[in-house]
Formats: C-alpha cells, structure tokens, sequence
C-alpha cells in the first residue's frame, strides 16, 4: 500500500494515498468542520463539491487555504486546522451564509436538526458582520414534500441524491451567483416533474430547505374528534429507527414503546403494517407462483421477472421512466395500502363502524408514502383507504407533544387482529427483507417441504445491487436486488433489452431499504446508522415466534373469513392495483 | 411560459443537430449552441426534446441553459444587442452605452421593442477586450463604442441597411 506521511495540528501522521485531508484527520479524531461535504460509507454516497469552504486548512507553503474535503494528502504536507487565518476564513464563510439565510431559527421545521444551525453554534457565532441582498424564492408545496428555497444554501446535496444515486433527474443546480439554486426544470413546481417522492433529498439536506409536508395537525384533529374511530398502524423500520429522536442508541429496538406511545397518543387501535406486510407476502408470492408456474408450463406470454411493488417511490419512478415495462411488477398494493384497504371493509365492519368514520393513520420511515395515500386509485368514493401517512420523525414531534416520556415507558404489544406479524413482515424494512420474506412462504407453498433455515444470509448485505440463486427443490429461482433507484435501473435496463436472467427482484427506492427512508431521523451522513437499524429488524425476526408470513393465524383467519384465497376476486379488488404512465406528464 | 407547439420540420432539425454530435449527452453545451443559432431561442420544448434525444433529464438541460447567458429562453428580436458588462468593457463605459441604448429603445435588460426588431441583453465578455466597450448586434462586433453612436447602430438596422438572420421558427 501506498503510504503518505504528513502533519497535522503538529501531530505525524501516515495514511493511504488518495485520502482527503478531511479523513486524515479524522483517523487522528480531529474532525474539521464541514457542511456541503457528505459521505455514507459503503453506500458509494459522497457529495464533494467543494463549494462551501468551510473545511478550509491552512497548508504549510501554499498561498490560499485548502478546502479538506476535496484535498488529497501529499508527502510532507503540514497541515493547520485551527490557525487563527483558518478559524477566521471558516468564521467569515459561515456568516457570509448566514447573512443570505433566514434567522427565522425558532420556528423552522429542521431546528434542532440543522446541520448549519449546529455549524453556527459550533464555531460560535455570535453577531453577522455582513448584511446584503435576501433571497425571495417561491415556496413549492408537493403532497410529500416542501421546499422552501431562501433555505437553500446550495450544497447540492439533494442534486446528487436525485441524480447519481436516484438517476431521477428531478432536480438541477439551475441559474447563476445570487440567483443559483436547486429546482426542477423550468423552475416547474415538484409535483409536476418527475420527482418520485423517494425524500432522499429531504434525508440529506443540512438544512429546512426541503422538509416533509406536516400532516401531525391533521392527525391530532382527528383524535380530538368523539365522532372517528381512530386506528394506526405502524412501518417496520420506525421500529428500529424511533428511539433515535429520543437518545436511544442507532439500532436500538422499541417496538414495545412504539405500541405504547401510540396507545396513549389516543389510537383507538394501535396496529402493525407488518400484519399487512404477511398478507403481502401472500398475494406476491402467490402471484410469483403463478407466473413462474405459467412459465414452466410454457406460457410465452407470462411476464418475468415479477418485480415487487411495496415501495411508492420506485412504483412513481417506473410510471415516469419506464412505463412500457408497468406490466412487470407485482399488481399487489404496498403493505400500507393493503392495511388500508383491509381495515376500512373488513375491519370496520367486524367493529361496526362506517368507513367515513374510520381514520386511518400510518406511520412511516416514508415521505413518499404521504403521496401514496393520496392517489386516487386508493380510495372509495373520494375517502381515502390510508387518511394520513407520518413519517418516523412526525410521530416523535406528537409524542413530545403529548407529553410523553418516550424512554421511560413500558413495552405493550400490538392489538388484534390487524397487530399480528411474523419475523417475514419485521424484515420488509430492510433492503433484502421483502424478497427473503417471500422467499420463505413461496417455497413451502411451491415444494411443499418446510424450510430447513429461515435466514436466508445470501439475501442479506448493503451492496446496492446483489442476487443470489435458492434452490426451489431442483429448480434455481434466480433473485435480483437493487436499492437505490439508480441501481434499480441497472436491472430495468436489462430487462428492457432481454438480458435479465431473473425469476424475482426486490427493489426499494432509499439507500439501505425503508431504514434509510426519507422520513427517518436524518442520519447527518453516517451510514453506520443505517447499518444498525437493519441489524435491529433481522435481530427482532430472530426473536420472533412465527417467522412465516403463511404462518400468521389472523392471516389465516383474515382469508377464511373475508378474501377466500390469495389472488382471489375479492383480493383483486381490495389488494391489488395497476400502474399508469406517467412519462407524458 | 407559453406552451407551444414544435413544427414536424423544428423537431427534425433539433435531433439532427443533437445525432450530429452523436447524441453524446458530453456534447450538450454544443447541441444548444447550435440550435439556438439555427432557432434563434431555446423554449422548453426544445429543452425536452434535446433531453430526451441525448438520453439526460431536462432539470440539467435547464440548469445549463440558465446558467450561460449566451442562450435565451425567449424569442429575440430581429436584431439582438448584447452589452458586454465584462470587466474590460465595463471600465470603459459599457454602463453609459447600455444606459443610452434602453433611452432610445425604451425596452429594460431582457426585452424586446413591440416591434419585433430589437432586444437588448448584457453578455460576459466576447474575448475581444483591446475593442472595449464592445456591443454586439446579432453575431456583429462593433467595438469602441461611444454612447454617441448608439443612434447611428441603431438607424442602420432600422432602415433595412443591414439584414437580419433567419431562423427556421
């Protein structure tokens, strides 16, 4: 290996070469500030555009200061970080930003979170010694998504997210010096362009310039309501993500609390879309068996791979961008919708309630699930199967808002019937999970032979596109895995040109799967987060007593008494759904 | 902005400008360069179909457009003038040259005279410095220029004495 000696703050230090200056000094534990930088480890995530200046250093011989983030180390470098011109410059960048930004602190929706309010704290800004021109951009309000520009403070972050990682184009770095800032084409408002909802531009922005739209109004309303019936179900990866809003440790589990927040928010029913999640591993997997078995009998016509459908943002992106392939994924609805669908026909007729007096609220690690909800093909009659969709860190604002000492609370369990779930659902929140889950229920229901193992580790990992090939008794069912709609494109551009060898491929929109989902508690750029959270979901299915979707008694129950069959009529009209194409509009 | 339709024949042109490049999304910059030479103004139409012909969203299309002045998103007048209010030129009086030509066109940065024949745009330098300051009209540099023989420019184009470029829209 290639090393390369150099000094910084006075301190020797060998490193490989290539490395930036920035992450020499970290190995030492001297951490330069940054702000437009951002890197997730193992996710080929990195945004350096070297525009802020904020890392800048002081280099020994050199006449300007070096930004750290997009300097690499040299032989015999020394490097200062905290010299006085150093401190200064950073002083200097940071005011000149913040006197081109809001000071509307106090009320903004990221306070707290905001990685420039922090950066303001953290090299102790106390007064702006610049005063100039305002940015007056227009607000753009989307069903999912909000921006609100005069925040912006160009790091281009959200553009990398939605161009290198996403491939969805949605949003550019448009215009020139005070009038430069980040917009779809045409300055055209979200909701116009081909934005998929996925929020991984909301996940990394260091500031409130793109938020989630605020449904948790709405929500405490409808609790306040004598007259609704107010029932909640809750996402798999909240679970694993929740705690974080309230100091547990990345990776902590508190799907126990997570009930008894819920319960004492008000929730009439406190239930788990991971019951939705079994039943839709039911009605994919039985359609991947029914396809496949077409297949083998010789149907020429049968569509493969079957792609799955849980996730809005990757259904959005595949209406935008490859709509003559919308015949492929699974026509089963997302485990939200199917929640939806199932709790307002056969859930509020077992407890008498009309369905326009049943709210029904997710909460998700998701913003494009906000946009799910609201498509019209998901409602009856204008009421909405799903009425509004939280995203992990909305439940965390209601819980503070109600008082509730989150840690110290006990651990309570789901209710009955639509609170039951196997270790299958618990995993649909990982990258991985879905197909896995399947995975268990399509062989026993294929070979007739019960599974030796459950953990089916081929599946498992963070790579952005892995596949793995499980033997269905003598037949190789080939699987493909993408997260991240640009890896997700790779797969769909081989379909396209008849190269793709797969029987099944998962695909999830965010990085890591729902776990590093736009709604989550923003992670600030460190992938080990992530990491933890999917370890949470695969150590809560090991813990888990049924770990089968097929094996869920109200799942059984649910068939018997309501849908007959997976696949059923019944089960097409309220489980399944079709797609559109969206690339004229 | 209006929405417009493209004619069979401007749709043509844009994508053998676009397959004359390969339709190498690298080549971009050239693509524009080339239609708005050939279509006098890049509306989003043309944006769309040059993002869909060199396979690349349309939002970085527009970034590029935006961010370089040379091209406009809307039509020009006959006659186009562009200021250079590079350091050169603007040390040198483009300010009193632009000044006068909004006084006599009565038009403001950005807009075209009701007649058609006239729009007036300020530009970074066109590389020709030792001239300072410098207009342009259309693709001719006069260089030197005095806010004086702004109106004589002007009366030239007006009375026919010098003719426009066609473009195909």
């Amino acid at each position: 290996m290639n090393m390369i000696n150099l000094t910084i703050d006075n301190r020797p230090i060998s490193v490989e070469k290539g490395t930036s200056v920035l992450d020499a000094a970290a190995q030492i534990g001297i951490k330069i500030p940054s702000l437009c930088y951002m890197k997730l480890e193992d996710l080929n995530i990195e945004n350096k555009p070297g525009g802020c200046r904020v890392c800048v250093v002081e280099v020994e011989g050199r006449r300007n200061l070096a930004p750290a983030c997009c300097t690499e180390v040299a032989e015999g470098m020394v490097i200062k970080t905290h010299s006085m011109r150093a401190i200064h410059a950073r002083r200097t960048v940071v005011e000149l930003i913040l006197s081109d930004h809001p000071t509307d602190c106090l009320k903004c929706a990221k306070a707290g979170n905001c990685d420039l309010q922090s950066l303001a704290q953290h090299l102790g800004i106390r007064e702006i010694h610049y005063q100039g021109e305002q940015s007056t951009f227009r607000e753009d309000t989307s069903p999912a998504i909000i921006r609100e520009l005069d925040k912006c403070i160009r790091c281009r972050r959200c553009e990398m997210m939605c161009n290198q990682i996403q491939s969805v184009g949605a949003l550019s770095a448009i215009n020139r010096g005070f009038n430069a800032v980040v917009s779809p084409a045409f300055e055209m408002n979200l909701d116009h362009s081909v934005c998929t909802y996925c929020g991984q531009c909301v996940a990394v922005c260091p500031t409130g310039a793109l938020t989630e739209v605020d449904h948790t109004g709405a929500v405490i309303r409808a609790l306040s309501d004598p007259t609704k019936t107010v029932i909640v179900q809750t996402a798999p990866a909240v679970r694993a993500a929740l705690g974080e809003e309230f100091g547990n440790d990345p990776g902590t589990l508190v799907t126990g609390k997570l009930a008894a927040a819920l319960r004492r928010l008000g929730f009439d029913y406190v239930f788990d879309t991971d019951f939705a999640a079994d039943l839709t591993i039911l009605e994919e997997g039985t359609e991947l068996l029914n396809r496949l078995t077409a297949y083998l009998g010789g149907d020429q016509n049968v569509k493969l791979p079957m792609l799955t459908s849980c996730c809005p943002a990757w259904v959005k992106f595949f209406e935008h961008q490859f709509p003559e392939l919308k015949d492929i994924p699974s026509s089963a609805r997302s485990p939200q919708q199917m929640f939806g669908s199932i709790a307002k026909s056969y859930f509020a007729d077992k407890i008498g309630v009309n369905r326009k007096d049943l709210i029904v609220v997710s909460i998700m690690p998701c913003v494009a699930k906000k946009y799910e909800c609201s498509r019209e093909e998901f409602s009856v009659n204008g009421n909405p199967d799903v009425d509004f969709a939280l995203t992990t860190r909305e439940l965390a604002q209601l819980i503070n808002l109600a008082n509730i000492d989150f840690t110290s609370l006990p651990d309570e369990d789901f209710d009955n019937p639509l609170g039951e779930s196997t270790g299958a659902g618990v995993i649909f929140g990982t990258t991985g999970g879905v197909i896995e889950a399947a995975v268990r229920t399509a062989y026993e229901v294929f070979t007739g032979k019960q599974l030796e193992r459950l953990d089916f580790t081929e599946l498992r990992g963070m790579e952005g596109l892995r596949h793995a090939t499980i033997d269905f008794n003598g037949l190789p069912i080939h699987i493909g895995i993408a997260h991240g709609l640009g890896n997700a494109r790779k797969l769909l551009e081989d379909i396209k040109d008849g190269k793709s060898q797969f029987h099944a491929i998962e695909i999830m929109s965010c990085p890591g799967g729902c776990i590093g989902g736009g709604g989550q508690p923003y992670h600030h750029g460190n992938a080990e987060i992530l990491k933890k959270r999917q370890m949470a979901l695969y150590r809560e299915d090991q813990g888990k007593a049924i770990r089968k979707s097929h094996e869920n008694p109200y799942i059984t129950k649910l068939y018997e008494e309501f849908l007959g069959k997976p696949m059923s009529e019944k089960s097409h009209h309220l489980l399944h759904t079709q797609y559109f194409d969206r690339s004229k509009n | 902005m209006p929405k417009i339709k493209l004619s069979q024949r401007t749709i043509e042109t844009v994508r053998n400008i676009c397959a004359s490049f390969d339709n190498q999304e690298g080549e971009l910059i050239n693509v524009l360069h080339e239609a708005q030479h050939k279509l006098g103004y890049l509306p989003a139409e043309v944006q769309e179909l040059v993002a869909k012909e060199l396979n690349m969203p349309v939002a970085k299309v527009y970034g590029v457009v935006t961010f370089y002045s040379f091209f406009n998103m809307l039509p020009q007048g006959e006659f186009p003038i562009s200021v250079c209010m590079g350091t050169a030129c603007y040390v040198r009086g483009a300010e009193q040259i632009l000044h006068e030509l909004k006084r006599q066109l009565n038009i403001e940065v950005g807009q075209t005279t009701p007649d058609g024949k006239f729009s007036l745009n300020c530009l970074r330098c066109v590389g020709a410095c030792g001239l300072a300051p410098v207009v342009m009209v259309g693709e001719k540099v006069y260089g030197r220029v005095s806010p004086q023989q702004v109106r004589k420019i002007i009366a030239d184009y007006q009375e026919g004495l010098i003719k426009a470029e066609k473009h195909e829209m």
